[in-house]
């Protein structure tokens, strides 16, 4: 779906004679197509960096980038790798242009020349694949962050992209609004196919995920199953990053002796395997 | 305990005699004590960021009154500026407050509309800076140039430097990573100490509130659900994710460890608290 070969980028200085900033350093990652992949990292790891190269936002300083076999750092591509790739950035406010929320959700379509009846027809499918159907003519500065953030990826799916790329998109949220977005997405994924990418430093959010990509200081330090890299509990806090209360449980009491398993992530998993533990 | 603040029976309507009239909070009553750490949590729409504002003045109530040590804060209006000083209020994403052109001169502001000069300015000025971890060499530089992180301890020795009797932040740790928070968080939390002045946090953070308060109070729908010390609230895990709010995940276990028959205390909401009461049964060579 998407092929990152030797990906390089470097932010230009913020000052004259200041240092340019490195933000990757030669990432070859190879995203499958109808795959859920959580990208983590700290503040600064390059991991907005990355998303942002995956559509073209941000061209590579080095390397390249190839969205269905297609170069993104040719221009003559860019609607066609757009269309393919849709984002969903962390501010739900900076997204949203229309006054009405199907109007909003039209807006790429529209763009893209999508003939009328099309679109009704996109916008009103984009809706219920998101749970909004009923706020259709709704303002959408009425709507709650969660809300507006579904709108948002309404507005994506309008696109009918094969891939979403999520960058904080839950950042803002609230715990409700949070498990709306990440419902949604992973529906998305499950039914229709859609590759998902989502770029985030909340751990909890990688559970359910086929695979985690974990960046630090521009480079991928680790890649797997997420019940392969949880269980790395020393290496992870190292890189700032924090275990979910489930595994942070079971290595402390791994640590004292006790024989649990360092992979049982979810609250029942852990509370299973904490109670044979006691048995 | 003696009240700094008092809330009573505020209500706020937006929007009165329009169609889309809401109130967001209704008939509130509740105290905060000098000195104290209070987290406010409640999800969306829940009336936070209405209250909070209620707090020192930037909203007008509705009906009811809030008074500062005593004193309805509206009694007189046109003094309702002075409220601010002795109210500190960080929003949310406080680092696109900034404006000035170098980090000294931002967070004078505040303190320079108090009526502060000379020595007195710098010190306030110097002081909050170092309360939040900034280094003396970043005083000179423009708040522009900073990281994100470092941008908000900015905007956050902003308000601290008029040296505020309350202090309220709203969602503080919001948009940092685990390492940006538990930093901004153990600043916060000795500021409270050294300081001992009152701080209100607001959070949808369970783990965040409940390893930083001496007390919570827990809005839904325009009123509050719950007010008692982190236990007595975790230990209504059920009763709060009923209402759309979250538990620490590690309650959850505990809830989940309950139901297959451990006996394990319903107000357990710290991962170290857990361990220490699972391996507390294991030696009691405990069985189910």
């Amino acid at each position: 779906m998407i092929e990152t070969r030797d990906l390089q980028y470097r932010y230009a200085p913020a000052e004259e004679n200041g240092k340019e900033t490195v933000a990757l350093r030669g990432v070859s990652l190879s995203i499958e197509k109808g795959s859920f992949v959580v990208v983590l990292g700290h503040n600064g790891s390059g991991k907005s960096t990355l998303a942002k190269t995956f559509n073209a936002v941000l061209l590579p300083s080095g390397g390249s980038v190839w969205v269905r076999g297609m170069d993104t750092a040719d221009e003559s591509l860019l609607l066609a790798i757009r269309q393919k790739v849709g984002m969903v950035f962390q501010n739900p406010d900076n997204q949203i242009v229309a006054n009405v929320v199907e109007e909003d959700v039209a807006f790429a379509p529209e763009n893209l020349g999508v003939p009328p009846e099309e679109i009704r027809r996109r916008v009103d499918e984009a809706l219920a694949d998101v749970g909004m159907s009923e706020f259709v003519r709704h303002a959408p500065h009425l709507l709650s962050g969660g809300q507006k953030q579904r709108i948002a990826i309404a507005g994506v799916i309008a696109m009918e992209p094969e891939c979403i790329v999520l960058d904080e998109a839950t950042a803002m949220l609230d715990p409700v609004g949070r498990q709306e977005v990440l419902s949604t997405v992973h529906r998305l994924n499950r039914e229709k196919g859609i590759t998902v990418i989502l770029i985030t430093h909340h751990m909890n959010e990688a559970e359910d995920a086929d695979r985690v990509v974990v960046m630090d200081d521009g480079a991928v330090v680790m890649d797997g199953r997420p019940r392969e890299i949880f269980p790395r509990v020393d290496e992870l806090r190292s890189i700032g990053l924090n275990v979910p209360d489930t595994v942070a449980l079971l290595y402390g009491l791994q640590q004292e002796g006790m024989d649990v398993p360092l992979d049982a992530l979810t609250v029942e998993e852990c509370a299973e395997a904490v109670a044979a533990a006691l048995r | 305990m003696k009240p700094i603040l008092e809330v009573e029976n505020l209500t706020h309507t937006y929007g009165s005699g329009t169609p889309f009239e809401r109130s967001a909070i209704k008939d509130l009553s509740f105290t905060v004590n000098d000195g104290e750490f209070l987290g406010i949590i409640g999800h969306t729409g829940s009336g936070k960021s209405t209250l909070i504002q209620h707090l020192n003045g930037l909203l007008r109530p509705t009906s009811g009154r809030v008074l500062l040590e005593g004193k309805d804060i509206w009694a007189e209006p046109k003094k309702i500026r002075s409220v601010r000083f002795r109210v500190g209020l960080v929003f949310q994403y406080p680092e696109y407050q900034l404006f000035e052109e170098t980090v000294y001169k931002d967070i004078a502001f505040g303190p320079a509309n108090m009526g502060k000069t000379g020595s007195e300015l710098d010190r306030c000025i110097r002081e909050a800076a170092r309360l939040v971890g900034l280094q003396d060499d970043m005083l000179d530089k423009s708040p522009f140039e900073l990281s994100g992180g470092q941008k908000r301890r900015v905007a956050l020795a902003g308000v601290l430097a008029m040296e505020p009797q309350v202090l309220i932040l709203d969602e503080p740790t919001a948009g940092l990573d685990p390492a940006g928070r538990e930093n901004l968080l153990a600043n916060i939390r000795d500021y409270h100490r050294n300081k001992g002045g009152t701080v209100i946090l607001v959070s949808h953070s369970m783990d965040e509130i409940a390893q930083n308060v001496d007390r919570i109070l827990v809005l839904k729908s325009a009123g509050i659900l719950m007010d008692g010390t982190p236990k007595e609230v975790f230990a209504r895990g059920e009763e709060l994710l009923a209402a759309g709010l979250d538990v620490p995940q590690i309650t959850r276990v505990a809830m989940a460890l309950r139901q297959r028959g451990v006996p394990i205390d319903p107000a357990v909401y710290t991962v170290d608290e857990l361990q220490r009461e699972v391996l507390a049964l294991r030696r009691g060579g405990a069985s189910c």
